[in-house]
Order: structure tokens, then C-alpha cells, then sequence
């Protein structure tokens, strides 16, 4: 019998029973919970008169409406501007309070984005089923877990019964091999991927991540990866476990103790694919030819290296992309445009839960440092991830580089990846953005996205314009 | 949630691939804090010319004139004909809620994101997948016949074209279960309790870590 993948062996200790059309009671060891998807889970859970399975397996923080301006956030909740998201995270607030749900509310040093909040805590482990009502949920695969986003009606499912209906996924292995040259990053690593199988090109799987070049990364490059694995059509991203997750793990505040520790570091070693384990589908990069990734379109999988030219729709045969890419190049406003040097960029930003942790502030304030933003740009802000991460960032003197070089330091929330606070873009508006979808009007109505890695928006924020990196920090 | 049997509606030709959910409800209207009243949003920035804001009246928002919801041949249509990667992006059910809210009753596509098809499921909406092949000819019988029907029958998993011509579709029979019968899978699964508290009893034996209290 062929061994089992990391998929199956974090499917098969969860499974509760298998029912059999195929569909199986999965059970879930944390579920993470923000305003916007939760309010109608908590009113399912009242009007039925239901109580959560177990309280002990929920965390919960604000993120998605939070205002990031030091003056708003200065009065917590209090400050919001925006009454229909003031109310939206005092709903948050009081469903916590009344279920008694464990909740790092807004002027809460720990606050911050649910799914940087979650590894930062210890409350992700390795091993474990994590759920959340966001589709990047799938960022803490990472940690050899189990992780992906579901809809607001199982959000309740799982705060009433702790368990998921679900049906097992396929198997992809995505390999990297080799090394990275130097300034491509975990997000040019993902990027590249999603360009190469397409944002369905994981549709139906759980995508395990490995090779050299993933091994190599720290477990905040192996959550930029995990955490776009949703974009390439996977519910599930995964990275097996080795010493650099234990190591990142050890310590936290939530993290097992003492006996529990030990017992727990012996049995997460198991949280590897077996060598001779089958995946139904495997695809392989090679990391040396991975160049710093920019995305041209609408669509994460209109991606290409920053030294390719921009495609064009009459070159494509296929009458769906043709159409697809006339459509986008009309909302990029791409008319006239060969390369992406060519593109006039309006806003940078840097943040979200794909790169907003302290090791990408650091990438992106070792390029700006002594340098200055373009006198083009509108704006160019840094969003950290959570209070902590910005605590971190200030202690290091992160902050100061940024604002030295003209760049906006922000208090922690997904901010301008979703725009569903004040920090948006303008119609027309060109920004490059660390953060993970790139659709029409994501964000902001009208707004161009171009999804880039930390280094290269700081890159692009000097230059006023997309530069290779490398190029930049040579001059 | 209300069952879905068998529907006989207008189908609308949304002629775009990888229609993903800020596209089916901008951000700005996932503020809310109901399951109900997306439909006016529904497609918001594809439909309208102006930027929508929550709770605003929409009525006399100008309309892109060339949207297909728009169109007066498609104004009570209840079955979305699309193309592939039907719902990707974010796992907002609010874009479920907001097909279901407009009209919809069912969408055909040659393929759908995970997370979309699921919710679907949970809010009486039937997403169904035919071949590449099928959905094109659906289009283009529906821009050839103005008031062009589908019949869905879910019991057979059928859809039966003004012809008669038939298009075979796969769906779990979990899901069918439930759908047909409208069934509250929350109160199902809480029927399984026993088999819930004899896991977590296992699971405390071999993974304690995982049951310690939060105490922060």
C-alpha cells in the first residue's frame, strides 16, 4: 500500500465518521472569527437557541473594517468614522462578550490580522484542523495544519457542532527546486505558481508545497505561499513540518508547555508526506528561474517576471482568455503600454495577511532606507499585521526608515487589501500591492491593482514605477 | 432553507470567465450585518456606472446599459448560464446570499471555486457543472430565443432545454439530500453528538495540548 501524504494523515485523525456518498464529519481544532463573516453565524446560533460546541477552540479579532490611522484608533471602537462598520465590529464585540469567545478587541496590543494573529499566538499548531470565515484561512497549511476558508452558514456549523461536513480533496504536490536568486521572495514563489497551473489550476485539491526552495523559506515566506494557494483555486495550502516550524512555534503564548510540548514536538514529526506517498497531480518549478513577479491583470494568473513584456489579446488563441484579457487590459488601461516600467503608479501599499509580518517590513525597509518615495506617487503606506508586529517593527526602527523615506506608518488591519476601511484607491488609480487579489475594484472602485512582493513595492515606491528590485539597490 | 426541487426559469448569459465574488458583491456591502437584501447590489460595479454604497436607495443608480441583468429580455430571469471558475475568490457567503436575493434559483457553469459551490448549497442555490461544450450551446441558444427556458429538476439531476434536449449533471447525494428537502444540516449533524464526544474523548488521550483552556 502506498504511503499516505500529509493531506491524508491531517484528514484521516480528524475524521469522526465517514458517511458513504463520500462526505465525512471532519472535526476542527480552531476556528478564527472577525466581524465581517460572523454576525449572521452568532444570529443562526440565537435564533435556534444553540450554544458554541466548545469555547476553548474559538478566537476571535477585528481586522477587515478597523481604520488604520493613528488619530482613529486612538478611541478603540469609538473611533471608527464609518457608522455601518462601527456597528459591524461592535457586533463582534458583544457576540463575543455574550458566547464568551476569547477576542483581542481593537485597542488590544494583539489585535491584528486573523491570520497573522493566529501563528503570532501559538493558537495555529502544527497538526491541527483551522477554519475561518476567509478564504486565506489556508495561510496556516503552513504549520502542517489543516486550514481553509468556509462560508458564514458553517462558520456556524462549526461554532455549534465542531465539526465540518466535508469531502476529502485531491492530492497536488507543487515542488520548487533549487535555490532563489537573490530579491525573489516567497511571494514571487506563489505568484510565479499561480501564473504557471492558473487561479483553477488547484480547484478540487490540497496543494502541498515542497522542494528546496520551500524548505529554505522561514515560516513567514511559508505563509505568503499557503496563503495564496486559495489563489491558485486550492482551498488547502501545506508545508510540512521541520525544525524551522517548530522552532517559530515554541514559546508562544498559546503554544503547549512543559510535557504537553514534548509530547507534542514527538508527534508532529509524523507531519511529513511519506516518501512513497501518491499525489493524484505533481508540478515542478525550479527556483532559479523564478525572477520578481508582477501582475499585469485582473486576475492573479495574469502574472509575468518584471522583465517580460505585457501579453497582449490578439496573441491569445483561446477565444475565453482573448476576451478575458481585452477585458482586463481595458479596466488596467493598458492601451499604449509595452512593459510594466511603462505603467504610472499612483499608490504603494504594504500589508495584509499575505505580507504583512516583521519579516516583510524588514524586506521592504532595507530598500527604502536612505532613500525616498517618487514625488509621483499619492501615497504609499505599511500596514503591519498586528499590534505586535508593529511593536516589533518600532523596536527595530522600521517605522522611522519608512517615514524618513516618505512612506505612511499605519496601525494593524487588512487596510487597502480589501478596502473595506477608509484606505482605498481612486478610479483609474495604479497601486502596487503586497497583497493577494488583483480583481476589478478589490481595492477600491475603479482601482488597478499589481500584486508584487514587499521588496518590490518598496522597490516600485522609489522608483515611482515597477523596477527590478536588484536593479534598484544597485544604484 | 428553503428546498429546491424542480425550477423552470429565464436563463441570463453572463458571458465571463472566472466571475469572481467582488465582482458577484463589492466589499462595501459585506458590512452588513443580515443575510438579506444584497440583491440590489448583486454585480454592483457590472451593473451600475456610479460606486454603490451600502443602504443606498438604487433605484435611480444609472445603469450600464450593456449588462446582461439589464437587458429587458433578462429582467425576471432566475438561472445564471456562466462561464468557467464560476465564484472565485473570497469565501464570502454574502455572494451566495446575493444571487439567491436578486432571483437566482440556479447557476450553470463548466466549473466553479470550492468555497462558492459549497456555500452555495446552504442557502438553496444549485450550482450546477455541465461540459464546456453544453454551456457554450446554452449560450448560444439563449441569444438566438428571446424568453428562453430551463427546466432544472434536481430528483433526475437533469436540465431539459425549450427542445426537450437533456444535459445530465452530477451533484452529492448529501447535498441533494438536503437540498430537496431543505434540511437545517446543523440540526443533522448535532444528531451525531455521540460520535462527536467519542472523538474528542480519543483525541484528548492522544493530543491534550489541544483541549487546554485559554486562559490569557
Amino acid at each position: 500500500m502506498a504511503g499516505k501524504t500529509l493531506y491524508d494523515k491531517l484528514w484521516d485523525s480528524h475524521l469522526v465518521q465517514q458517511r458513504d456518498d463520500g462526505s465525512a464529519l471532519i472535526y476542527i481544532d480552531l476556528q478564527l472569527l472577525h466581524e465581517v463573516t460572523s454576525p449572521q453565524a452568532f444570529e443562526g446560533l440565537r435564533m435556534h437557541g444553540r450554544k458554541p460546541w466548545r469555547l476553548t477552540s474559538s478566537l476571535a479579532t477585528p481586522d477587515h473594517n478597523v481604520p488604520t490611522t493613528v488619530e482613529e484608533r486612538k478611541s478603540g471602537v469609538n473611533g471608527i468614522a464609518d457608522p455601518v462598520s462601527k456597528i459591524q465590529v461592535t457586533t463582534l464585540d458583544d457576540n463575543c462578550d455574550e458566547f464568551g469567545i476569547t477576542e483581542f478587541k481593537m485597542t488590544d496590543i494583539r489585535q491584528g490580522i486573523v491570520h497573522v494573529v493566529g501563528p503570532e499566538q501559538g493558537a495555529t499548531l502544527p497538526g491541527m484542523t483551522v477554519v475561518c470565515g476567509d478564504s486565506h484561512t489556508s495561510t496556516h497549511g503552513a504549520f502542517g495544519a489543516l486550514a481553509h476558508g468556509i462560508g458564514t452558514s458553517e462558520v456556524e456549523h462549526v461554532l455549534a457542532t465542531q465539526c465540518l461536513v466535508q469531502k476529502k480533496m485531491k492530492n497536488m504536490l507543487v515542488r520548487v527546486d533549487g535555490q532563489l536568486s537573490p530579491y525573489v521572495t516567497a511571494k514571487d514563489v506563489v505568484l510565479a505558481i499561480i501564473g504557471k497551473i492558473g487561479t483553477a489550476g488547484g480547484t478540487g485539491f490540497a496543494i502541498e508545497f515542497g522542494g528546496e526552495a520551500i524548505q529554505s523559506l522561514s515560516m513567514e515566506g511559508r505563509m505568503t505561499v499557503c496563503n495564496m494557494a486559495i489563489e491558485a483555486g486550492a482551498r488547502v495550502g501545506l508545508i510540512a513540518v521541520d525544525q524551522t516550524t517548530i522552532d517559530y512555534v515554541a514559546n508562544r503564548p498559546y503554544a503547549p508547555k512543559g510535557d504537553h510540548w514534548n509530547m507534542a514536538v514527538e508527534a508532529w514529526s509524523d507531519l511529513v508526506s511519506d516518501a512513497d506517498a501518491q499525489f493524484d497531480e505533481v508540478v515542478v518549478l525550479n527556483g532559479a528561474d523564478i525572477k520578481p513577479q508582477v501582475t499585469w491583470g485582473t486576475s492573479p494568473e495574469m502574472v509575468i517576471a518584471i522583465d517580460q513584456d505585457i501579453p497582449r489579446p490578439e496573441d491569445q488563441t483561446d477565444p475565453v482568455t482573448r476576451e478575458g484579457y481585452a477585458r482586463a487590459w481595458k479596466y488596467m488601461g493598458l492601451e499604449g503600454k509595452k512593459t510594466l516600467a511603462d505603467i504610472t503608479l499612483d499608490r504603494v501599499f504594504i500589508g495584509s495577511c499575505t505580507n504583512s509580518r516583521i519579516e516583510d517590513l524588514r524586506a521592504a525597509a532595507e530598500v527604502v532606507k536612505g532613500r525616498k518615495v517618487a514625488s509621483t506617487l499619492k501615497q504609499a503606506i505599511v500596514v503591519p499585521g498586528s499590534g505586535l508586529v508593529k511593536a516589533q517593527a518600532e523596536e527595530e526602527g522600521l517605522d522611522k526608515i519608512f517615514t524618513e523615506a516618505g512612506l505612511e506608518w499605519r496601525e494593524p488591519g487588512c487596510s487597502m487589501c480589501l478596502a473595506m476601511n477608509a484606505d482605498k484607491l481612486g478610479q483609474g488609480e495604479h497601486c502596487a500591492s503586497t497583497s493577494n487579489r488583483n480583481f476589478e475594484g478589490r481595492q477600491g472602485f475603479g482601482g488597478r491593482t499589481h500584486l508584487v512582493s514587499p521588496a518590490m513595492a518598496a522597490a516600485a515606491a522609489i522608483a515611482g514605477h515597477f523596477v527590478d528590485v536588484n536593479e534598484l539597490v544597485k544604484q | 432553507m428553503r428546498p429546491f426541487t424542480k425550477h423552470t426559469g429565464i436563463a441570463a448569459p453572463l458571458d465571463l470567465a472566472n466571475v469572481d465574488t467582488d465582482m458577484i458583491i463589492p466589499k462595501q456591502f459585506l458590512k452588513s450585518i443580515k443575510r438579506t437584501g444584497f440583491g440590489k447590489n448583486l454585480f454592483d460595479e457590472l451593473r451600475y456606472e456610479d460606486e454603490g454604497q451600502p443602504d443606498q436607495e438604487c433605484t435611480g443608480r444609472p445603469l450600464r446599459k450593456d449588462f446582461v441583468l439589464n437587458q429587458d429580455r433578462y429582467q425576471d430571469s432566475s438561472i445564471l448560464l456562466a462561464r468557467k471558475n464560476f465564484g472565485c475568490g473570497s469565501s464570502r457567503e454574502h455572494a451566495p446570499w446575493a444571487l439567491d436575493d436578486y432571483g437566482f434559483r440556479s447557476v450553470i457553469a463548466p466549473s466553479f471555486a470550492d468555497i462558492f459551490y459549497n456555500n452555495c448549497f446552504k442557502n438553496g442555490l444549485l450550482p450546477i457543472v455541465l461540459t464546456e461544450e453544453e454551456v457554450d450551446q446554452l449560450f448560444k441558444e439563449v441569444a438566438a430565443n428571446e424568453g428562453y427556458e430551463l427546466t432544472i429538476d434536481l430528483e433526475a439531476q437533469k436540465v431539459i432545454s425549450p427542445s426537450g434536449a437533456e444535459f445530465s449533471f452530477e451533484v452529492d447525494a448529501f447535498r441533494k439530500h438536503c437540498l430537496l428537502n431543505g434540511l437545517d444540516d446543523i440540526g443533522l449533524t448535532l444528531q451525531e453528538s455521540d460520535a462527536i464526544n467519542a472523538y474528542e474523548e480519543q483525541r484528548m488521550k492522544t493530543a491534550p495540548w489541544l483541549f487546554e483552556a485559554r486562559s490569557l
